[in-house]
């Protein structure tokens, strides 16, 4: 009916029932079963089964298919049953909506697939720079509305964490409702901007580059001031008397450095501001800030104090770099052994050059967090206890989204996932506020039974493929929309 | 030729499943077991056809009501002409805002026809058509939007009361809304009415000219919609608490009038985290969500 050369922007006229929709290309009809997908007609049913072979409509996630797990996955013919649209029930009290069993080698495979509703839930969120975002523990706002706090630094990036039950229902009404929206965002990897007490306005979004005060990130850094000596003294030795790696954390100087002594390279009677942790190691040479290596500093030679005269002598070069590369500066010193800039040679042009290429991408990652309470347990089980126990003795796997997740050991199952491993818009919310998110349990059939499984609801696997003519992952929100009933 | 449509238990086995075309509807009957057997058949008979006979008369189905006249000759478009008919006459409305009630009214008078049913419903996409007797009374959920599920009240109606038809409009739904509501549900006495009614104060809910407004002609996003080049609401940013009250207050008006004729028994209005309930219904929070201020004595409440 349909061919590949129509017109991209031509309507199309449905023929699946007689209301006969004209949809537009991009639209779906009255049903939102079907749609004009550039040009052609196709079938959009909410519940998703992802089959690899048609992935080219969306990312798809693969099942995490190896490891120890002798019981196989549940898939067959490169079919995964996602929680996606799955729809859920409030309180969770009644079966899961789609308990899949597949039989494959003989081993009867159970797929507990399900929408949690997560009320605790939350982002962990890693910015990838050296520049300063805030202090540890000051409130990260979206909108105005305080939806989460600044937490540790970590290596060559700083960790924030948002959410958590007391921003989405502790608070007032709009800051829940922010913070689930901002939640469900950074889940589905859109772009969101927040602000961060007495800090930095970052632009955070899972997979791309954080944009601080308005500056795309480029790079992390190559490594903490003292390990780029580490990494660079032979390369440096010979080429310049003195390097200063600037960095906020801990800054490096090349001749007093474990690396620099090992390659006798002389004292130069350099004298840094901070504090001295170990020999060429130092901290707190200036207050944080998004200059050279995440301190405030624009001009470089106000971390350090006056050269040593007993040491120092005119003419010695030094080179000072951030730890991203991205700032540096060559000086000679005087006859009154002040430093005076001097244009970079080539032969440190290239190192800087080094440093940079050996940075890699800055990226923001984004954890999924939630932990999957009673109610959503005994939608899986008629007594949910048994479900995490069979989660911590690994007779059950879980994924989100088909994607891998991370379980925390003690109590409860509270599991992290990288969001950009999930199909785009796999996260939804309810007016709660809470976040809806796919969750499957995967067991053996007779495990399923052994904890108390809703056996009367488990479906083959065929009366799902039955419902589904064609797969097209075709937007997030009919990726999302679940199952009417 | 006729076509059949798809019908199906849920996965509970208690739950009927019909679809057609664009019409899903979910049906649960409590009564003996032969009688409850006796009203799913009938349901599925009575469904199998009915959108085809619907889509005989869809042009004039399409076209504005006229308030004086019904040309139309279906029995289910009829009702859907009915339930439209009080409002033609001062807006512009199509007897296609009443079509999801008058198919759930039509199936639910198909099954309790032939049936001695102590409750039965049919849910039509959150356009709900209820029967009732004696002490049997149905709990009806408030959702914020219809494309998120999740409850954010409840509202309990005993067999007394007159409601026999419960519709939520808004312009999260499949239809388009000339309003700004994320969720407006009505209670009248049939599903028709109240899918209708809902319509009417969905679309009252406004701030005409508001710069964070996106309007486009429905007719450009759906060719053959049936609002033709009538600007419906597409996106709405971020509104201050003035703002949203006073959206709301142009739906409570229309509520309130709606509710004064006797159109309906009750409206709940939600836009952007607020609600006005209007009407002498008793709605019960759910959940761990705000409880209410007080009761509904004057008629109209904020939660």
């Amino acid at each position: 009916m349909l061919n590949e050369s129509t017109a991209a922007d031509d309507k199309i006229r449905c023929d699946a029932c007689p209301v006969m929709c004209y949809i537009k290309p991009g639209a779906a009809g009255a049903c939102d079963r079907y749609a004009n997908q550039n040009g052609q007609l196709v079938r959009v049913d909410p519940h998703i089964l992802l089959e690899r072979t048609v992935s080219q409509g969306g990312r798809l996630v693969p099942f995490q298919a190896t490891g120890d797990w002798d019981g196989k996955i549940v898939h067959e013919a490169n079919i995964v049953v996602t929680a996606i649209g799955a729809g859920t029930t409030y309180p969770d009290y009644k079966p899961a909506p789609f308990i899949v069993s597949s039989k494959i080698d003989g081993v009867d495979m159970v797929t507990v697939v399900t929408e949690g509703i997560f009320s605790y839930c939350g982002v962990k969120v890693k910015i990838d720079t050296d520049r300063y975002l805030g202090p540890e523990t000051a409130t990260v706002r979206a909108q105005g509305e305080a939806i989460g706090h600044v937490t540790t630094s970590e290596y060559g990036s700083q960790m924030l964490s948002l959410g958590g039950v007391h921003h989405l229902t502790g608070g007032s009404k709009k800051e829940g409702r922010v913070t689930c929206d901002a939640l469900m965002d950074l889940s589905n990897c859109k772009a969101v901007d927040l602000t961060i007490d007495g800090g930095a306005n970052v632009v955070v979004q899972a997979g791309c580059p954080p944009i601080v005060n308005g500056l795309v990130e480029e790079r992390m850094r190559v490594g903490c001031g003292s390990a780029t000596i580490g990494m660079f003294a032979k390369q440096w030795h010979g080429k310049v008397d003195e390097v200063v790696v600037v960095d906020d954390h801990i800054t490096g100087v090349l001749s007093e450095h474990q690396a620099g002594k090992l390659l006798d390279i002389p004292d130069t009677g350099i004298k840094m501001k901070g504090r001295r942790s170990t020999p060429g190691r130092y901290f707190q040479v200036a207050e944080p800030g998004t200059g050279w290596g995440g301190t405030r500093i624009s001009d470089p030679l106000s971390v350090l104090g006056p050269f040593d005269a007993k040491k120092a002598r005119p003419g010695m070069t030094m080179l000072m770099v951030s730890t991203t590369g991205e700032h540096a500066a060559f000086y000679e010193l005087d006859e009154a052994l002040r430093p005076v800039e001097r244009e970079l040679p080539v032969d440190l042009r290239a190192s800087v050059e080094r440093i940079q290429e050996n940075c890699e991408p800055a990226l923001c990652t984004v954890l999924f967090m939630g932990g999957a309470g009673g109610s959503l347990r005994a939608g899986v089980t008629d007594n949910p206890v048994r479900l995490t126990r069979s989660v911590k003795d690994a007779l059950t796997r879980v994924t989100s989204g088909g994607a891998p997740v991370y379980v925390w050991p003690g109590g409860g199952i509270t599991f992290m996932v990288d969001v950009t491993r999930l199909p785009a818009g796999a996260f939804g919310y309810v007016p709660t506020p809470a976040l809806v998110a796919p969750i499957e349990f995967t067991l053996r059939l007779s495990d399923y039974a052994a904890l108390g499984g809703h056996m009367d609801h488990v479906r083959p696997l065929a009366s799902l493929k039955e419902n589904i003519e064609k797969l097209q992952m075709f937007s997030p929100s009919a990726a999302s929309s679940g199952v009417r009933t | 030729m006729r076509r059949a449509p798809q019908v199906s238990f849920l996965a509970d086995g208690r739950r009927l499943h019909l679809q057609d075309g664009p019409i899903d509807l979910i049906i649960e009957a409590s009564g003996n077991e032969a009688d409850v057997r006796r009203a799913y058949s009938a349901a599925a008979r009575r469904f199998t056809g009915l959108l085809d006979k619907l889509c005989d008369e869809l042009p004039l189905l399409r076209q504005r009501a006229n308030p004086a006249h019904c040309a139309l000759r279906g029995k289910v478009a009829r009702r859907m002409h009915d339930a439209v008919r009080p409002f033609a006459a001062d807006c512009f409305i199509t007897p296609m805002a009443a079509v999801a009630g008058a198919v759930a009214e039509e199936i639910l008078s198909a099954i309790t026809d032939n049936s001695r049913l102590a409750r039965a419903y049919v849910n039509n996409g959150g356009d709900i058509a209820l029967h009732l007797t004696g002490a049997e009374q149905f709990t009806v959920g408030l959702a914020e939007r219809p494309d998120a599920p999740g409850l954010l009240q409840t509202m309990t109606i005993r067999a007394d009361d007159r409601t026999r038809g419960v519709a939520t409009s808004g312009r999260h739904g499949r239809s388009f809304s000339l309003g700004i509501a994320d969720a407006v549900t009505v209670l009248a006495q049939t599903a028709a009415q109240a899918d209708a009614a809902a319509t009417i104060v969905a679309n009252a809910v406004d701030l005409p000219g508001h710069p964070a407004i996106v309007r486009c002609p429905a007719c450009d996003l759906q060719p053959d919609s049936d609002l033709g080049a009538l600007l419906v609401t597409r996106d709405v940013g971020e509104l201050s608490g003035r703002e949203i009250d006073e959206a709301l207050q142009g739906g409570v008006a229309s509520a309130r009038k709606l509710l004064a004729a006797g159109l309906i028994e009750g409206a709940a209005l939600r836009l952007q985290g607020e609600m006005i309930v209007v009407g002498p219904k008793k709605i019960e929070p759910f959940g761990f969500r705000a409880p209410l201020r007080g009761p509904a004595a004057e008629g109209a409440i904020h939660a």
